[in-house]
């Protein structure tokens, strides 16, 4: 075998020289076979976001009647848990007392509600922290307080202290009626 | 699997085989005739332990799988029927659950041993990092496995770690999406993390492959730190280290069969006995034991983006120690001063697991009040687990890089052999020392 090696190969371009047709192949072979892989890639990367039913599951619609004063009931909206809160008259004007108070996510009370609906407050009840479900009544400003690693918000649910950086989030709702909403 | 090979066939079919796959040889070279340097102590016992415990939680995950439903509906009734209905499926399942714990315990001490006798360094810097890649593979592992019973812990484990990459400016909600498949982590996220917790432990034993190819390239390191410099330094792996292996094993299996047969719940949490409930998250949260010093890292901090951070900083660190570490003498038998900081780095290291077990606002001292620095009570966890958290990242970032330019240590034994030729009980009898040598 080893006379023959000689013969095998007739490249006999150095390193250095300007590429030769053998080269351009090889490049042209290596960046055909790299995009095939790269685009290929996608589908099994993109496969893992929300498919089209988890999707579809988008948007709910409640009755508030169910919500006395003073009291709030927590639906499942999107697998994660929804907080709707019917205020009392005493919770929004401490709410409102505080707007201007210092806080890491600083917002007025009137934007966390929809205009004129003050006593109705559509809150996501993931803590923006890392997720857990805060509960209504502790903490240090009379609003939710978040078990896992202690962030206290407002009754407007507005971060006041605690690591996490955020207001409880305010899902995009509309009323359908004085007594329905559709959030989603 | 480097240098030359003792092995010769000794049968027909052996030959036959030796030339066409040498897998016996492969064995016999990496198994049997390795030359092991003769004073390893039992802190070098945990690598065999290791690899058990690899087979028991492939073999008792493989036979859970065959009876586990990986769905939000049915998860948490399908583990309590393997539990209950299963024909030993108790059996399996506590051997599988407290496995991985065992599994960390043992890790912990190999990587602990790796600290103390300076197995990270040159030449063995590949080694010690393939280790800290099975130990992430290790740890995303058994997060994912803890998910899969779907009980309280489980999920809300699921919510708060998945939650930590939210943490990433700009990105960070698209990948926590990706990541859940879905707005909440809900049955897809179930589904991917089953697939994953059955993939990952083969992925494990390919990288412990090249784990053990690394180790036998320049062979093990030994508690002088001092290279082999002859065959009177070394002893063949078989009988001798698989008999003081085989013997450490035996006793690590009792110790974990005590957990499995009389205590299978002690290193779990209750909690995880309520199946999951999306909209409840239980009053005191906290992940499995062996994640608690890293618990603690990431409530030190009062930011999130920081915290998580600092965190993941705590793992990547292990990654480019060898670098960090300036001092030429890898055993810290010699070197007294690092020796203290190192112990002093192994309490930070229980400080910071203790400390995330507790809620960070309690009292250390109970009834105790000082004085409130920054945010919280000095005496509280969160200002210890802040303390032991600057105390981790300084041992390797400033103590280590210091003290090696800066420490004396003690002279260095010529070789493995001196210190125990040397020594006035063995004076007259200088041969005992190779007990190889005699039949």
């Amino acid at each position: 075998m080893a006379d023959t090696v000689a013969g095998a190969n007739p490249d006999t371009h150095a390193a250095g020289d300007d590429p030769n047709r053998r080269d351009f192949i090889h490049i042209a072979a290596a960046v055909a076979a790299g995009g095939a892989v790269a685009g290929l890639a996608w589908p099994f990367i993109d496969q893992m976001n929300p498919s089209g039913d988890t999707l579809a599951l988008a948007s709910v619609e409640f009755d508030l009647t169910k919500v006395e004063e003073g009291q709030q009931v927590t639906i499942k909206w999107r697998g994660k848990p929804l907080f709707i809160r019917n205020r009392t008259g005493a919770e929004i004007a401490k709410a409102i007392g505080d707007d201007s108070a210092s806080m890491p996510d600083p917002q007025k009370d009137e934007d966390r509600h929809k205009p004129g609906k003050a006593q109705w407050l559509v809150l996501v009840g993931t803590c923006t922290h890392l997720g857990c479900v805060p509960t209504f009544g502790g903490g240090d400003y009379g609003g939710w307080f978040c078990p896992c690693h202690g962030s206290h918000y407002d009754v407007s649910g507005r971060i006041r202290k605690g690591p996490a950086p955020k207001n409880l989030l305010v899902p995009d709702y509309t009323f359908l009626s004085d007594t329905k909403v559709k959030v989603g | 699997m480097s240098g030359h090979s003792n092995y010769e066939p000794k049968t027909g079919i052996e030959r036959w085989l030796d030339t066409r796959l040498p897998v016996v040889r492969l064995a016999y070279d990496s198994m049997i005739d390795f030359p092991t340097p003769k004073n390893l102590n039992y802190w070098w016992t945990f690598g065999g332990i290791l690899a058990v415990c690899l087979g028991i939680q492939l073999v008792t995950g493989i036979v859970l799988a065959m009876h586990y439903v990986p769905h939000v509906d049915h998860a948490f009734a399908s583990v309590e029927r393997i539990m209950r209905d299963v024909n030993y499926g108790w059996l399996i399942r506590y051997m599988h659950a407290n496995g991985a714990s065992m599994f960390f315990i043992a890790v912990y001490i190999h990587m602990f041993r790796g600290l103390y006798y300076g197995s990270y360094k040159a030449p063995r810097e590949v080694l010690w990092i393939l280790g800290c890649v099975i130990y992430l593979l290790m740890m995303a592992t058994a997060f994912m496995g803890y998910v899969l019973p779907w009980g309280q812990m489980s999920f809300h484990g699921a919510v708060v770690i998945t939650n930590l990459f939210g943490a990433l400016p700009v990105v960070g909600e698209a990948i926590t999406t990706w990541l859940w498949g879905g707005f909440a982590v809900d049955n897809p996220t179930l589904n991917r993390f089953f697939s994953l917790h059955f993939l990952l432990p083969f992925m494990i034993a390919g990288v412990v492959g090249l784990h053990i190819w690394a180790l036998h390239v320049p062979g093990n390191n030994n508690p002088t730190g001092v290279n082999v410099k002859s065959k009177e330094d070394t002893v063949p792996f078989h009988p001798y280290y698989t008999v003081k292996d085989g013997f450490a094993i035996v006793v690590f299996l009792i110790m974990f069969a005590t957990f499995v047969f009389y205590n299978p719940n002690a290193l779990g949490h209750a909690d995880n006995y309520i199946p999951g409930n999306p909209l409840v998250t239980p009053a005191h949260i906290v992940p499995e034991w062996y994640f608690l010093p890293f618990y603690a890292i990431l409530r030190a901090v009062p930011d999130k983006l920081g915290g998580v951070l600092l965190m993941f900083g705590a793992i990547a660190v292990l990654f480019v120690l060898p670098w960090l570490d300036t001092s030429k003498v890898r055993s810290m038998r010699y070197r007294p001063t690092a020796k203290l900081y190192f112990f002093i780095f192994l309490l930070a290291c229980l400080v910071l697991g203790y400390c995330g077990g507790q809620l960070p606002d309690d009292h250390v001292i109970p009834h105790l009040s000082t004085f409130k620095l920054l945010d919280a009570d000095l005496n509280s966890f969160v200002w210890l687990s802040r303390i032991a958290t600057l105390y981790y990242f300084a041992y390797f970032l400033v103590i280590l890089p210091v003290l090696g330019l800066t420490e004396t240590p003690l002279p260095l034994p010529e070789s493995i052999s001196e210190p125990v030729l040397s020594h006035p009980a063995n004076a007259p009898a200088g041969a005992a020392a190779s007990p190889e040598k005699r039949g």
